[in-house]
């Protein structure tokens, strides 16, 4: 039986042309980043420096939350303290109540997805406006984002043309992306003009000076929030950085490694709140905590979620983002979500080649094919792999700890394969013959070759 | 509902557990990068994510460019915190609520510093106070910089920043963009659809 990831990518290549499209489009914006990356002689120092800081913010990452607290406190900012997604929505939604909101723009903000903020804000009834164009497609597609940084990656601009036309009354069948942004921007303009509040993510939070940064290219974030009286960031334990001068080494990593830019449109920094306005932070551990306890997976909290490792990954750019059915998909969601939920996406270490590539890329330096490999480990101790996973491990475990079985057995299979007719070997339990043909047994195995050659007389 | 002071303690108790002693915070101070034509690849930047340079040798050539740009001549409603240069078409000072800044066709704002290697100029709320949302607002956004406040690269760019008495301040390279449809790079997403950045000296 297959997996959950390998289910959902069967389905999404069974559309070859949109799944060659996907690999091609997200290839591309790899190549932009090499582009951009290759332009700085100082690339993988920045890197070595980006994960050195990480690690010391993690070693002391108590005394930088007090610290981040006390600052952002004096600034007149409201700090609150979130153990995991209940208390984050209970806080978020207390905030809005309190000051009788009813409608609130959003900018994009992983922590919220992870916490499904939306549905439950909107189970309270209040209207919740998603202003990063690529979620607001998929908020009105009724999706999750398939991407970090993308949201709607997967989406071909005929259907948000059917779909604007839907819910924008857009021209019937029109395509043109220009045309189409034209049209949200005249869209969320409205809604930017009726929020009664505004929430974001946050990039980076600096313990040093109580302040935080929002990227973004659209200036979504920045008009949500200069509009409305009420500033809400959410933010989860890992984004801190010492001081503000560190800054200097991750924006200069993140819009390169994310789409190639020199930098995000807006990389706008919040100290305090504005001039008559009120500023809430929600610090979100939701887990962050016990991974940052784990010797093996640590590093995986210095991610910046910048999508690198997503865009580069053979078998993301091939499934797809929602085959992880996860918040965040690709290589570092594959870490990150067995993390938090072991049994729910035991698969997801799975759905990798070991490549490397994503490790390669990651700004931070996290290691992250070494950690895809030691959550395989980690799955398989805590009794988690399928049966199909299972039984196939114990029986190669069995082969290869008697070596003359092994032999035994390879020279059956050499003598047996060519013998067997096609339909018995292409079984539905030979998952590798699916989409590929057998090797050609040789004559001969490598043992035999071996020990013959040393035979020979030189 | 919650105890959040429980939280708290919580959260900081199971942090701290983990503990690996001392680990050692890099310096910054080393040799980055540095352009020996700084106008030259702040302007390619610049243009490479949608902007426009236009150095000048002062003042007067601002307010001489502008009276030939289209959406500066076109403009019902002009945002000005340079009165010197051209003047608002409204009394700015006495609007309250930002909403009132919506429709700014075109928005001349001073920024502090720009820089090469990224094309960004570092922009405050000091002198836009509770009127910031007119940075995001305006369809059209053109900032003036000193030509001698044009830096190399971030790490000296955050070596001059202090956020003393700085609310908000932005490093804003080009005019809003989006590619979220198809990966289609469109100008113009919910911000200024385009930005001319003045070097002046």
């Amino acid at each position: 039986m297959a997996t959950k990831h390998a289910g959902a990518a069967a389905l999404f290549v069974k559309n070859d042309e949109r799944a060659h499209w996907h690999d091609q489009a997200l290839w591309f914006v790899r190549v932009k980043r090499d582009r951009a990356a290759q332009s700085l002689p100082e690339w993988e120092t920045l890197r070595e420096t980006a994960s050195a800081i990480k690690a010391h913010t993690m070693s002391r990452l108590g005394d930088y939350l007090e610290e981040f607290e006390r600052n952002a406190q004096k600034l007149g900012a409201h700090v609150h303290w979130a153990k995991d997604a209940a208390e984050h929505n209970e806080i978020v939604l207390r905030i809005l109540q309190s000051h009788g909101v009813k409608k609130v723009v959003k900018s994009k903000s992983m922590l919220t997805e992870e916490c499904h903020l939306n549905p439950y804000l909107e189970r309270h009834g209040m209207e919740v406006v998603d202003t990063d164009l690529g979620e607001r497609i998929v908020q009105l597609l009724k999706q999750p984002p398939s991407h970090i940084v993308l949201p709607a990656i997967h989406i071909r601009k005929e259907e948000i043309g059917d779909l604007f036309h839907e819910h924008l009354h857009t021209e019937a069948g029109a395509s043109d992306p220009k045309y189409l942004a034209e049209a949200a921007r005249q869209h969320l303009r409205e809604k930017f003009m009726q929020a009664d509040a505004g929430i974001t993510g946050v990039n980076f939070a600096i313990a040093e000076t109580g302040g935080f940064v929002v990227c973004t290219n659209e200036g979504n974030a920045d008009l949500g929030v200069s509009l409305p009286k009420l500033h809400i960031a959410c933010m989860g334990i890992e984004k801190f950085l010492p001081k503000a001068e560190h800054l200097g080494v991750f924006l200069r990593l993140l819009a390169r490694s994310a789409t190639g830019q020199p930098v995000t449109t807006y990389s706008s920094h919040f100290h305090g709140p504005a001039p008559g306005g009120e500023l809430h932070i929600v610090l979100v551990d939701n887990g962050r905590s016990a991974i940052l306890g784990s010797d093996e997976f640590r590093r995986s909290l210095n991610c910046i979620r910048c999508g690198a490792c997503m865009n580069t990954c053979p078998v993301y750019r091939r499934s797809g983002g929602h085959s992880y059915h996860a918040t965040v998909p690709g290589p570092i969601g594959s870490i990150l979500s067995p993390a938090r939920d072991a049994k729910k996406y035991a698969d997801l270490p799975q759905a990798c080649s070991l490549c490397g590539s994503c490790t390669d890329v990651c700004p931070v330096k996290i290691d992250l094919h070494h950690q895809l490999l030691a959550w395989r480990g980690e799955i398989g101790r805590r009794g988690l792999l399928p049966m199909s996973k299972k039984l196939p491990m114990l029986g190669l475990a069995f082969l290869l700890k008697r070596p003359w079985l092994y032999s035994l057995a390879g020279r059956v299979g050499r003598w047996f394969m060519p013998l067997v007719p096609r339909f018995l070997l292409y079984n539905p339990l030979n998952a590798w013959g699916r989409q590929r043909e057998l090797p050609k047994p040789p004559r001969h195995s490598f043992r035999e070759l071996y020990a013959r050659r040393n035979q020979k007389p030189r | 509902m919650h105890d959040e002071t429980k939280s708290r303690a919580d959260i900081l108790q199971s942090v701290r557990q983990y503990n690996p002693g001392p680990v050692e915070m890099p310096s910054l101070n080393r040799e980055w990068i540095a352009y020996a034509d700084r106008v030259q690849q702040f302007s390619d930047t610049l243009q490479f994510v949608g902007g426009t340079c236009v150095p000048v040798p002062d003042l007067a050539a601002v307010r001489a460019y502008l009276q030939n740009f289209e959406p500066y001549t076109a403009a019902k409603f002009v945002y000005s915190l340079l009165p010197d240069v051209i003047e608002s078409t409204r009394d700015i000072a006495a609007i309250s609520d930002p909403h009132d800044l919506e429709a700014i066709d075109l928005a001349l704002v001073p920024g502090d510093f720009a820089v090469a290697e990224n094309g960004a100029v570092w922009v405050t709320d000091r002198d836009l106070k509770h009127q910031r949302a007119a940075l995001f607002l305006a369809q059209h956004l053109t900032l003036v910089v000193r030509r001698d406040e044009l830096l190399d690269n971030m790490h000296q760019a955050y070596q001059r920043l202090q956020f003393e008495g700085v609310g908000f301040g932005t490093f804003l390279s080009g005019p809003s963009k989006t590619a979220d449809i198809e990966q289609s790079l469109v100008i113009g997403a919910h911000g200024p659809r385009s930005l001319i950045v003045f070097l002046v000296g």
